[in-house]
């Protein structure tokens, strides 16, 4: 089956983003198409490369860039979120004219059109918010 | 070969950022040519409620946005009553959405439907996408 994922709630502060990865992981593991990832709301802050959580815990925006890597993962970061949040790619820091950007590798910047394509596209869009 | 998208709103407008945060989804879909209905229950049901003003809490009062929905072609917004009954509010509480109906000389019509909980998860069963605010 071809699944879509939205997340909508940061890393850390809420189960969203680690339900998403594992559900993510597992349906690639029985051979599962993962169409596009896309997150939304405080979702967007899962792209941060910036977050230095304690060593003794995980690390989900590395895991992401793993699962990235390994599987060719689509990570779709919704820009008009992402602006409002302080999430920069360095071409859109350039834009704005701020001196730094935030996306951790593997992710990519995107419009909200990039969610209801992944809606018509999947066969299951599945959604993991509060 | 369009799909059936609705999108549920279950906040307040202006505690969290889903409010607001849906309607920017739902007015880029119309751009996709799907078939789109809203369901508003729950705490949304405060979304669409008339007389909002936002001054003094000095954020952006975006409720206005949502008498442009019919120009989106999107004709059904479901209202659940046991929402509206549980706030003690009634439809008139609510602003009055409509589209107009070029097949029809471009009467107006009510995109609004009060639905029971019943109705409403037959809807829901008849979808082919929903995304949850």
């Amino acid at each position: 089956m071809k699944f879509a994922i939205q997340i909508n709630e940061g890393p850390y502060q809420h189960q969203a983003s680690d339900s998403a990865y594992q559900f993510t992981r597992a349906a690639l593991a029985k051979g599962h198409e993962i169409f596009r990832v896309f997150l939304y709301h405080d979702g967007v802050n899962n792209a941060t490369r910036l977050a230095v959580p304690p060593q003794d815990d995980r690390n989900i925006t590395q895991q992401w860039t793993k699962l990235q890597k390994e599987h060719e993962l689509d990570l779709v970061v919704c820009i008009a979120a992402a602006q409002r949040r302080g999430l920069l790619d360095e071409d859109e820091a350039k834009r704005q004219g701020k001196d730094a950007n935030n996306i951790a590798e593997g992710f990519r910047i995107s419009g909200l059109g990039q969610l209801i394509e992944a809606g018509i596209e999947a066969d299951r869009l599945v959604v993991f918010g509060d | 070969m369009a799909k059936k998208f609705l999108f549920v709103n279950r906040k307040a407008p202006y505690g969290t950022i889903y409010a607001l945060e849906s309607l920017e989804v739902v007015l880029i879909s119309a751009a996709f040519e799907q078939v789109v209905s809203l369901v508003f229950m729950d705490d949304g049901v405060y979304e669409l409620t008339k007389g909002q003003k936002t001054d003094a809490i000095g954020m952006k009062n975006f409720s206005p946005t949502y008498s442009a929905l019919g120009d989106y072609e999107i004709k059904n917004i479901y209202i659940e009553k046991e929402s509206l009954d549980a706030r003690g509010l009634t439809l008139d509480d609510l602003q009055h959405l409509v589209w107009e109906d070029e097949d029809d000389d471009w009467a107006e019509k009510d995109s609004i439907h009060l639905v029971s909980s019943k109705e409403l998860a037959t809807i829901m069963a008849d979808q082919e996408v929903i995304i949850t605010f």
